[in-house]
């Protein structure tokens, strides 16, 4: 128990809920804008969870009581671990050699998949609807997630986000591999609304249609947690988009000699404007211009278009590399 | 493995509906075995309540039918009234009638639009379509001095004038609205989303919507020329020669799914603002009320005996409305409303069955739902299963009283 360890384990949850809020409250704002509406103050989320905290939490009659209550607790222990992976910026992520892109993207489908079951345990018709949902959904964008992640290893022969991070990609790979990875980059922008359950892929949590799906039973301190590891999941995609595609430093791009603290705060900060970018660019818009597809329209979009996407930018990148 | 089935139920409180109405579904994974519409969880009895008041009154309650196509009540009561009283109204009154009618029309179509827009999880097409309703909103406020319940008609005319800063405002609106449907279509019509959620959801062939007495928009998008400002042309409309929009006239074949339902409201819009200019260019001079002082005209209905039918063509369809004054009263013996929703709610049943559980939404909001204008009358039963009518009712209350007359011991 090292002082460093004790830190990143109370320190880390903290921070990386507090960022994940306040990027849902941008999130919000800037729909907002967009709509031509005011929208709420970026605080609005953290009124929302402490609203939530302050609730009864109802069990339904009919629910599994333990599984019910337990889920949401896994979700957000699932979504703080995954924090624990991702190299902040130029400071070395706290588990480096204990894990790679594979434990991520298994944190991530066992996120999904606790609310899926919570939403199996809670007995209402509404919720096993949603819930089947959204297996159906996870089989569909599982599988191009695991073809970005699988050319991301061929080119470094390694599955590690910390040997990723420290050379950009882009600086590694020749005209044909550099068309690959776009291409890579485009199906992962694609699987990101999917995976963090937003429009036009929110088709699991449809409120129009069963009344918020999975979610339609959960009430106060358990809807709270799921929100909170709603919000840590949408900062922790970004930031491994941010890792795996755009991971320039800001003394590398325009040869600046910083040093000791300066460097460190400059480069958070550059780190945190290169994720608000991505959040914008590939849940705000996005959320803001479509409707909501149906679940085969969906499936059929992920296991069609996104794979052939995919499985051309692989294909290019083995020919690079061989 | 045996298949399982889900029981869902939607309603009477549900996101997707404003208004109650239930829908019991039996659900196959994501398809619709078996269905169930139940509808009467909004009966106000406003007939019962007409037939107590005077006619005057009466007009203004029947404008709280229902709350978007808030003008199509009275105005299908001033019609039929007028033909009880053998009375005609002004021709300045019968066009102005006309102008508030049509642009009632823009605002409930493109409410429909956002609304069907939102169903389908498309929120900022939501945002944007009410945004551009202010505008027609704005201008009925400043002809009628309201946004949704006007009381501008009156029997035998309409209650305030237009006047040339009217008109003008109009012909700015007119441009205005040119310019958005052109940009509606853009964004409806030619979404690839939209299209891919409402071709074939909601699809009634053209004998199925006339065995199923459908109105309005919805009986037009299946490829039916019925149009009552075409076939029973009243007021301004017998002017102007109202062609019904049908999908055949625009794209050549009509499929009569949600798709074509959102073709056919966003050319009316077209059409309407078309008759607006037409009425504002050829608006008569004159008076605007028949019979200007309203203790002449109740004297006149407590004199008159005779009973007469308005149809009016509304947002939604068709609404009529039946009167018989009797000569004893100042206000209806007898008004019977028939509201458009009626009909095209006898869709939800055949459209759902086979349909997905995504689809629901969007067959329910496809024929523009008003559960305000549906419930007529509402049979109880007991537990046996026997109708209760009034007069079990009463002795049933009466039984009661007894009872507790002889439990508190004042028993006669």
């Amino acid at each position: 128990m090292t002082p460093e360890t004790i830190f990143y384990a109370v320190g880390m949850p903290i921070i990386g809920v507090f960022l994940g809020l306040v990027y849902k409250g941008i999130d919000r704002r800037v729909s907002a804008r967009m709509t031509s509406r005011i929208g709420p103050p970026i605080r609005q989320p953290f009124w929302d969870v402490g609203k939530l905290l302050l609730k009864e939490t109802i069990v339904p009659a009919n629910a599994v009581k333990w599984i019910f209550n337990a889920m949401p607790i896994l979700a957000l222990a699932s979504s703080m671990t995954l924090l624990l992976y991702i190299p902040f910026g130029i400071i070395k992520a706290p588990l480096e050699g204990y894990g790679d892109l594979v434990v991520i993207l298994y944190l991530l489908t066992l996120q999904a998949l606790a609310m899926a079951i919570g939403g199996f345990a809670s007995g209402s018709p509404f919720s096993s609807v949603g819930a089947q949902r959204e297996m159906v959904l996870m089989m569909s964008y599982e599988m191009p997630f695991a073809i970005v992640i699988t050319g991301f290893a061929l080119i470094y022969k390694s599955f590690s986000l910390s040997t990723i991070a420290s050379t950009p990609v882009w600086t590694i790979v020749g005209p044909l591999g550099g068309i690959g990875i776009f291409l890579l980059l485009i199906a992962f922008l694609l699987v990101t609304p999917a995976e963090l359950a937003k429009l036009p892929f929110d088709i699991a949590e449809a409120e129009t249609e069963i009344a918020e799906g999975m979610l339609a039973e959960y009430s106060g301190r358990n809807l709270a947690l799921f929100y909170l590891s709603d919000a840590v999941r949408g900062f922790a995609m970004m930031a491994i988009e941010v890792v795996l595609f755009i991971p320039f430093t800001l003394s590398y791009l325009f040869g600046l000699n910083l040093s000791g603290a300066t460097l460190y705060i400059v480069e958070a900060l550059w780190f945190l404007f290169k994720v608000l970018v991505f959040y914008v660019s590939a849940v705000t818009l996005v959320r803001t211009s479509f409707a909501r597809f149906r679940i085969e329209q969906a499936s059929r979009l992920f296991w069609v278009y996104v794979n052939i996407i995919g499985l051309l930018g692989l294909l290019l990148i083995w020919l690079e590399v061989m | 493995m045996a298949k399982t089935t889900y029981y869902v139920p939607i309603g009477p409180i549900h996101p997707a509906l404003k208004e109650p109405i239930r829908v019991e579904a039996e659900v196959e994974g994501e398809k619709i075995v078996k269905v169930d519409v139940k509808r009467g969880f909004a009966h106000r009895g406003i007939e019962y309540m007409g037939m107590k008041r005077n006619a005057i009154q009466t007009l203004y309650l029947s404008e709280r039918i229902c709350g978007i196509c808030s003008i199509s009540h009275p105005y299908a009561f001033v019609i039929g009234s007028e033909k009880a009283l053998g009375i005609e109204a002004p021709p300045r009154a019968q066009y102005i009638r006309t102008i508030i009618a049509e642009l009632e029309r823009i605002h409930s179509h493109i409410l429909w639009l956002g609304v069907i827009a939102h169903e389908i999880g498309f929120d900022s097409l939501l945002f944007w379509t009410w945004k551009g309703r202010e505008k027609v909103l704005d201008i009925l406020e400043a002809i009628t001095g309201n946004r949704i319940n006007y009381s501008m008609y009156m029997i035998g005319g309409v209650r305030r004038d237009l006047k040339e800063s009217h008109i003008r405002v109009l012909k700015d609106m007119i441009t205005y609205y040119w310019e958005f449907t052109e940009h509606m279509k853009e964004v409806f019509l030619s979404d690839p989303v939209y299209k891919a959620r409402t071709r074939g959801v909601a699809q009634v062939s053209k004998d199925v919507a006339l065995k199923l007495n459908l109105v309005g928009p919805t009986a037009r998008a299946a490829g039916l020329r019925m149009d009552i400002r075409q076939d029973i042309p009243y007021d301004a409309y017998a002017d102007i020669d109202v062609k019904a929009v049908v999908p055949q006239d625009i794209v050549g074949e009509a499929r009569g799914d949600a798709y074509d339902v959102t073709m056919v409201r966003i050319y009316e819009i077209e059409q309407s603002l078309d008759i607006i200019e037409y009425c504002i260019d050829n608006l008569p001079e004159g008076k605007i009320l028949a019979i200007p002082n309203y203790i002449a005209l109740l004297n006149k209905i407590k004199k008159t005996e005779g009973e007469g039918i308005g149809a009016h063509e509304a947002p939604r369809g068709e609404v009529v409305h039946y009167f018989r004054y009797d000569g004893t009263r100042d206000g209806p013996a007898v008004w019977k409303v028939i509201a458009p929703s009626y009909n095209n709610i006898n869709s939800w049943g055949y459209c759902l069955l086979g349909a997905e559980v995504a689809d629901i939404p969007v067959v329910v909001a496809y024929i523009d739902p008003c559960m305000c204008c549906n419930d007529r009358v509402a049979v109880v039963k007991d537990s046996t299963g026997k109708i209760l009518d009034y007069s079990i009712l009463h002795r049933k209350a009466v039984e009661k009283t007894r009872a507790l007359e002889k439990e508190l011991g004042v028993m006669k």
